[in-house]
């Protein structure tokens, strides 16, 4: 099976970018896409050339480092897929495949595919967590929590903070990112102390680093790897406006 | 001995009487009271004195992200470098199965003792009782505390925690959230990171990697890492440095764990005076999906949890190519099942694992290669239903089928054992600190509790009572113990040692041979896996070490580097890794070949009984090995600490 890759290149924040096009012949459809830049990689070094940066960890779906554009949508063409785990079956032999960063002005780009998504990180600081300390905590099973709440509150946990959600929304909103959070800690007993807080914090924070707004297109959900609904960004505007009228925001 | 006061001074004095047998400073007496008492010894730092100190801790996994969380929380300035580009992405968020706690909360008669005989018993007697029950107690507030931070663990209709069995148990104290219970761990400790970096305790330095570290007057006072965007050589100093950096199973070439996993962080370490211990304890998952081709990257695990609700079989007749739906039940060998009846497909992972590779030596194995065997979901499908299923395992069961094309409940998947887990690593004492002062090194990292095999769910157990519960305490003492000198970037040492980091990465950069670091990789992990994989034999370990020696010498030739060390340029992270793994591995076939007995995962063919299983040799080998580096040109020093066992005599270790 072969390929040809149509990927950006660009050397620093600064640099222009630019597509270049490889042919990677020798592959198979049990392979994944990274596998393929992998090969091409080798090869590109083997001639002496600089390889392909991108990034990605774990090549189990799990760790979100991974994340292009490919042939326009986040993650590629098929639904609750990462990066690392599309495989080349989802493309017909000798198909031109188009590999580009995720474009959104708070992920600037690094080098070729990778980018800067420490946006994500500042937006958790400023209050995606609950504040205990360690070794002040009751026995586990000293709150019941039910099962519809635990598992709901999972649904949204499975974030994996990749930032495709803000890659394939035309107004750059980080609204499922920071709704999936909200979401996770809010329903549950743990959570509930600092609900208002964190939802207004949190917000501001996606404003401060620039995200858009959410105009519900429904881009992001579609794009979630982990299947993360527009539910979560309903939530976020009720508790954010639950708490801007109980505190005054 | 009471160290509470004189922590830093013997330690120091210690450290530089070469070649004596280190001093677990286990503090002995009954084990149930053990932590208690050495925490009371342990001295303490005022609050507004902690501010003064600074904290390095490298890697932002569940060690390294609950123990920079703690310290933060207490009032250090910390210091938290990762690799990855947010600590978020740690490989802890790979784990898949649970976490293990001695709750009792299903009345199956669990308890601290019993969590506490499973560990040592699974770990083969290799371990050390007194960390081992330590980290059995702090089983308990990990779960407290997990749960606080708003951890969604699976519950059950009445609102309380489930649990669920893993292998080497025979009750269920694992606490699950589906098929990414590392992953919701990690995001809490990576959310208690978050709230203290808010905070101003923690300055968190993503895209880094530590080249170096910093000895002073005999202490650990810093290390030297390169921003990997930019690639600047920066110098960060600090009373104490925590190595949390993980484990180096990836010195295979293919492993389970992620592509950045690598050793560096305690290679460079071990060369400045930290001793490694039982390098060659290297766990094989037995449940990973078998490898599909030469250009994969990466193998991939699938939970051991499964094992719970799947049966695992080959065909009863070597060469039998028909489809597993076509086998009928009596021409299917159910081997776990009919070897060690008592804990079936729940026998720890490095009998599942090896018996897998007798019985596809046997010319059973399944799937194009022949190097898998089933692991089949027919028969809970029929007793639980589909509903149930998904739920238990939702993620696994999905992950399977995006990679193979096979939906695992109706064709049984595949497995095969893969490189997964390094028992080995940093020597440590009781305390968590390595044979240099100042120096402490936390979850995978270091070599502690799990003997020569670890049982599932007990890496993020061991990780966040090292990080939540353990470091932050004896760090502590440690500090208490005086004032440190100061340090300054204009000493000549560290000047020398800075330039000497500059110069290594300039030498990898500009290195303009035909072969690539992934290839070296590769070649590493191919005399690795035949030598000291799954099944090691003295020959093959002796020669392995020739051919290892060979290899460094061909990749100082004729290794190739596109691109400089000012910029971001990943093929130079992957060579600068490669360059430690390759010394790694020789240290690790030294490691085997000394070990005259099989125990655990390291099973030396001329140490078995005649089922084939492993036979220790508990009157010379009941030991850690330690090792320590003499030099480039010089062969390490084997050093010993004996173990002793008082609670739970060794005995065989039999799950048949």
């Amino acid at each position: 099976m072969k390929l040809a890759l149509r990927i950006w290149r660009q050397d620093g924040p600064a640099a222009h970018g630019a597509f270049e096009r490889h042919c990677v012949v020798g592959l198979a459809p049990e392979m994944t896409l990274l596998d393929a830049l992998d090969v091409l990689n080798e090869r590109l070094v083997h001639a002496g050339k600089r390889p392909v940066a991108f990034d990605s960890d774990c090549r189990e779906g799990i760790c979100g480092a991974c994340g292009m554009l490919i042939d326009g949508f986040a993650h590629g063409p098929r639904a609750l897929t990462t990066t690392c785990e599309l495989g080349l079956r989802a493309f017909a032999d000798g198909a031109e495949v188009t590999l580009e960063p995720f474009r959104a002005g708070p992920f600037p780009v690094l080098r070729d595919l990778c980018v800067d998504r420490s946006a994500l990180d500042r937006i958790i600081q400023a209050g995606g967590y609950v504040s205990v300390r360690t070794g002040s905590a009751p026995d586990a099973n000293a709150v019941a929590v039910a099962k519809p709440a635990a598992e709901r509150a999972l649904d949204a946990a499975a974030c994996i903070g990749c930032g495709a959600c803000v890659a394939a929304c035309p107004n750059r909103s980080g609204a499922l990112f920071v709704g999936a959070k909200l979401a996770h800690l809010g329903q549950l007993p743990q959570g509930a102390p600092e609900r208002g807080r964190r939802a207004l914090a949190m917000v501001a924070a996606a404003d401060r680093e620039g995200f858009g707004g959410c105009s519900s297109h429904g881009e992001c959900q579609a794009a979630c790897p982990k299947g993360i609904g527009l539910g979560v960004i309903a939530r976020m505007n009720r508790e954010f406006l639950v708490a801007a009228v109980r505190d005054g925001g | 001995m009471n160290r509470a006061c004189d922590t830093q001074a013997a330690a120091v004095a210690e450290a530089s009487a070469a070649a004596c047998v280190p001093d677990s400073h286990d503090p002995g007496g009954p084990l149930a009271t053990r932590w208690e008492r050495r925490r009371a010894e342990l001295g303490l730092v005022a609050r507004p004195r902690r501010r003064r100190h600074t904290v390095v801790v490298v890697g932002a996994g569940l060690a390294g992200a609950s123990a920079a969380a703690t310290l933060g929380e207490l009032g250090y300035r910390v210091l938290c470098v990762c690799f990855q580009d947010s600590p978020r992405r740690a490989h802890s968020v790979a784990a898949q199965g649970g976490i293990n706690a001695a709750k009792n909360y299903q009345n199956d008669g669990d308890s601290v003792e019993r969590l506490f005989a499973d560990t040592l018993k699974g770990g083969d007697f290799r371990a050390r009782e007194g960390n081992v029950y330590r980290l059995a107690q702090l089983s308990l507030p990990i779960v407290d505390h997990l749960v606080a931070q708003g951890v969604p663990f699976a519950r059950e209709y009445g609102g309380q925690l489930q649990n669920r069995s893993f292998g080497g148990a025979l009750v269920a104290r694992t606490f699950y959230a589906r098929g990414q219970t590392g992953q919701q761990l990690l995001l809490g400790a990576y959310q208690a990171l978050s709230k203290e970096v808010a905070a101003g305790h923690v300055r968190m330095l993503p895209r880094r990697e530590m080249l170096d570290l910093v000895v002073v007057g005999g202490a650990a006072r810093g290390i030297v890492t390169r921003e990997l965007t930019t690639g600047r050589i920066e110098l960060h100093f600090g009373d104490a440095v925590v190595l949390a950096s993980g484990g180096y199973a990836n010195v295979y070439g293919l492993s389970t764990n992620a592509r950045g996993s690598n050793a560096s962080a305690i290679w460079r370490a071990y060369v400045r005076g930290a001793a490694f211990a039982n390098p060659s304890f290297v766990q094989f998952h037995p449940t990973c999906v078998p490898l599909r081709g030469e250009q994969q990257g990466k193998l991939t695990l699938m939970s051991e949890s499964l094992r719970n609700d799947a049966r695992i079989w080959v065909p009863r007749t070597p060469g039998d190519a028909r489809a597993p739906h076509e086998l009928a039940e009596a021409t299917r060998d159910y081997y776990l099942e009919r070897l060690y009846p008592r804990y079936g497909n729940l026998t720890p992972r490095d009998i599942a694992s090896r018996a897998a590779k007798t019985i596809c030596d046997q010319g059973k194995g399944v799937g194009p290669s022949g190097r898998g065997v089933y692991l089949d979901l027919r028969d809970a499908l029929r007793r639980e239903g589909e509903a149930v299923l998904r739920e238990r395992y939702g993620n696994v069961l999905q992950m399977y089928e995006r990679l193979t094309g096979d939906d695992p409940l109706r064709v049984p998947m595949q497995i095969y054992p893969a490189a997964h887990y390094s028992m080995g690593g940093l020597w440590v004492d009781y305390d968590l600190m390595t044979t240099i002062p100042g120096l402490f090194a936390i979850g995978e990292a270091n070599f502690s509790d799990h003997g020569a095999n670890r049982l599932g769910a007990s890496a993020l157990m061991q990780c966040l009572a090292d990080g939540y519960f353990i470091v932050p305490y004896t760090l502590t003492g440690y500090l208490a113990g005086g004032e440190l000198g100061q340090v300054s970037a204009e000493d000549a040492e560290i000047r020398a040692l800075v330039a000497g980091v500059s110069e290594r990465v300039a030498r990898l950069a500009g290195a303009g041979g035909r072969r690539t670091a992934g290839d070296f990789q590769r070649a590493l992990g191919q005399i690795l896996s035949s030598a000291c994989g799954l099944s090691r034999s003295g020959p093959r370990l002796a020669r392995a070490a020739g051919e290892i020696a060979a290899l460094r010498a061909a990749f100082a030739d004729d290794l190739c580097v596109p691109g400089t060390a000012a910029e971001l340029n990943q093929e130079l992270e992957r060579a600068g890794r490669v360059a430690d793994f390759l010394e790694l591995g020789e240290l690790m076939c030294r490691d085997a070949l000394a070990r005259e007995e099989s125990c655990g995962c390291h099973f030396r063919e001329e140490h078995q009984t005649a089922d084939g299983d492993a036979r220790r040799d508990d009157s010379r080998f009941a030991h850690v090995a330690v090792w320590r580096y003499r030099g480039r040109d010089q062969a390490p020093e084997r050093l010993i600490e004996p173990l002793a066992f008082e609670a739970l005599g060794p005995c065989e270790r039999s799950y048949r």
